[in-house]
């Protein structure tokens, strides 16, 4: 759907800052441009909706070529996020979202309805609308920031380093925010980034440019697994490659069937569920296996001593993982954030199993012991 | 005193009227001006910052000097008081518009432009409500300069409240002087003062709002 042709961007008639790159990008793929600084990515990523100009070569969106399209309405068709977010401090939240909608002119009672169904779709109260940006934390800043690029219902969202000034755990967060919401609206995502991590956590494809010319452009498997050439084994390290093999694996692999119980069952059946199956903590599910929330046995014993119910004691919040994601990129997290017990759900935030710290210590021990024989031979 | 309030009341009255809606007049030319051209002007450096030099040389005439040299050009009374009042006031008015939108938030413009926003739709929603403290301040700046600034004006035959100074001076009379001054004066802080309520109205809430 997006087609790229021989794009070239000369600055000052010798210095190219991209150099002939071809690239073909299916509709709903997630695609990374990466790259060291001064590789072309961030110019590379902002012809497509022409916030620079292209010096030769062809852009064309579902065969449209974009150099025949009036920018202004190009620009509005493609969301677009920045590292710096960028929302506009004088506007509420909710006029922030429906920037876009606005200028094409969206009925009131439309743009409000989508403001409603986005902020909701990222885990923000409604009640945010109506404040400000800086009345937010970065991190919910850059949370609008996305939606905001999605707002017009635009097919393509380019995003420059989205998450780069981000700390490591807000960091974390969107990303897999992001992750879902990709894969849950079948978009296409463009994505700038220098962290090799970040690419392979997310990316189905990644570009890599060096010095204006595009190196190898791949699934993250297959770059692991066949680099294409020496820079492109230095730009990953050499630690990644040998780590990824047993990694390669994702969290469906090393799940466990999880404990839980329905949110209408009473305390004391909860109690004596946990004492049958001799755990400490137990997820609450709706009947049909919706994870509402976590419930462990400190809470239980102060909640049956008030008498109150389940629902009102139980732990909303909580860190969960998606089912495909990646084993690597889990136990990073899980680690950085010292958990202990991760529910594993699917898109539709349905239970499906449990990482636990033990766990992870047994896949662990598998991948260093349980698999070496043919490695210590080479080595 | 009372005696001079019976006798000069009305007038006195009357002066402060046409004092004021010189000024107003003034400041409203210099404002529709002087703010769309700063916004332009911001965009550009070199011809922004000449201008800005210009206006910074052509503040340094005395005013009196400004008055005196309108009259071969537009005659005497209050038209050509009011042209060289305006002109006088876009120094202010530019100087914090330029610096105003120039200090905005570029990634605020770019996340805007990239968006699909025009030229257009950038200055009036973007640059202007994000530049709008700055602008009001030099506005508000403007309004005191025209206001004490007027008061010459009645050298061309404007009018207004230096009027009761001049005659004060010509006629040795005191307390007309201390009279047509201290009303200047009351005149001033009182436009300040709304002018500084408006500022806190018109600037857009979330700019106020730092964490």
């Amino acid at each position: 759907m997006l087609s790229i042709k021989n794009l070239t961007k000369i600055y000052g008639g010798k210095n190219k800052a991209v150099d002939d790159i071809s690239l073909d990008i299916e509709q709903g793929e997630f695609i990374a441009f990466i790259g060291t600084s001064g590789s072309g990515k961030t110019t590379a990523l902002r012809m497509i909706n022409r916030m620079i100009e292209p010096t030769s070569g062809s852009i064309e969106i579902d065969g449209k070529d974009v150099m025949q399209m009036n920018p202004v309405e190009l620009r509005r068709s493609i969301g677009y996020v920045i590292q710096q977010i960028g929302l506009l401090p004088h506007l509420t939240i909710k006029e922030n979202i429906v920037l876009v909608p606005k200028l094409l002119k969206w009925s009131e009672e439309r743009k409000d309805k989508k403001a409603r169904e986005l902020i909701n779709l990222v885990d923000l109260p409604e009640s945010y609308l109506d404040r400000y940006p800086n009345e937010l934390s970065g991190g919910q800043q850059q949370r609008i920031g996305v939606i905001r690029a999605l707002a017009a219902e635009q097919d393509i969202i380019l995003m420059d380093e989205p998450f780069g000034a981000l700390d490591p755990i807000t960091r974390d967060t969107l990303q897999d925010l992001v992750k879902v919401l990709q894969k849950k609206l079948g978009k296409t995502f463009i994505f700038v980034t220098h962290d090799m991590d970040e690419a392979i956590k997310l990316a189905d494809r990644i570009a890599i440019l060096s010095n204006g010319q595009l190196i190898q452009f791949d699934t993250p498997d297959e770059i692991l697994r066949n680099p294409a050439n020496q820079f492109v084994r230095d730009f990953i390290g050499e630690n990644r490659l040998i780590q990824d093999r047993p990694n390669m694996r994702t969290v469906e692999d090393a799940m466990i069937k999880p404990i839980s119980v329905t949110a209408d069952k009473s305390l004391s059946e909860v109690i004596s569920i946990m004492r049958e199956r001799r755990v400490d903590t137990i997820f609450v599910t709706r009947n049909d296996g919706t994870l509402l929330g976590y419930l462990d046995i400190e809470d239980i014993n102060e909640g049956y001593r008030k008498g109150k119910d389940l629902v009102d004691i139980m732990h909303r919040d909580l860190f969960k993982i998606q089912i495909h994601d990646k084993l690597q990129d889990s136990v990073r997290t899980i680690l950085k954030r010292n958990l202990r017990n991760i529910p594993v759900v699917d898109e539709n935030n349905i239970l499906l199993g449990l990482i636990t710290r033990s766990n992870l210590v047994d896949i662990v021990y598998d991948s260093i012991w349980g698999e070496t024989p043919a490695g210590v031979d080479e080595a | 005193m009372s005696e001079f309030f019976s006798n000069y009341g009305f007038e006195l009255l009357q002066k402060t009227w046409e004092h004021f809606y010189i000024s107003a007049i003034a400041l409203l030319i210099g404002v529709v001006i002087a703010v769309p051209l700063g916004m332009l002007l911001a965009r550009t450096n070199k011809l922004g910052n000449w201008i800005l030099t210009v206006a910074g040389v052509l503040q340094t005439i005395p005013t009196l000097a400004v008055l005196a040299l309108m009259i071969p050009l537009f005659g005497i009374g209050k038209i050509p008081a009011i042209i060289a009042l305006s002109m006088y006031i876009l120094l202010p008015i530019l100087n914090n518009t330029i610096i105003g939108v120039r200090n905005t938030d570029p990634n605020a413009k770019e996340a805007a432009l990239s968006m699909g926003m025009t030229r257009l739709q950038l200055m009036s929603q973007v640059e202007l409500p994000l530049a709008s403290p700055l602008i009001l301040s030099g506005i508000r700046l403007a309004s005191v300069y025209v206001i004490s600034w007027a008061t010459i004006a009645s050298y061309i035959g404007a009018g207004g409240l230096g009027d009761f100074i001049f005659n004060g001076l010509n006629l040795y009379d005191p307390v007309m002087i201390i009279v047509g001054t201290v009303a200047v004066t009351v005149l001033a802080l009182l436009t300040d003062k709304i002018l500084g309520l408006v500022e806190r109205y018109a600037v857009p809430k979330g700019i106020n709002i730092s964490r």
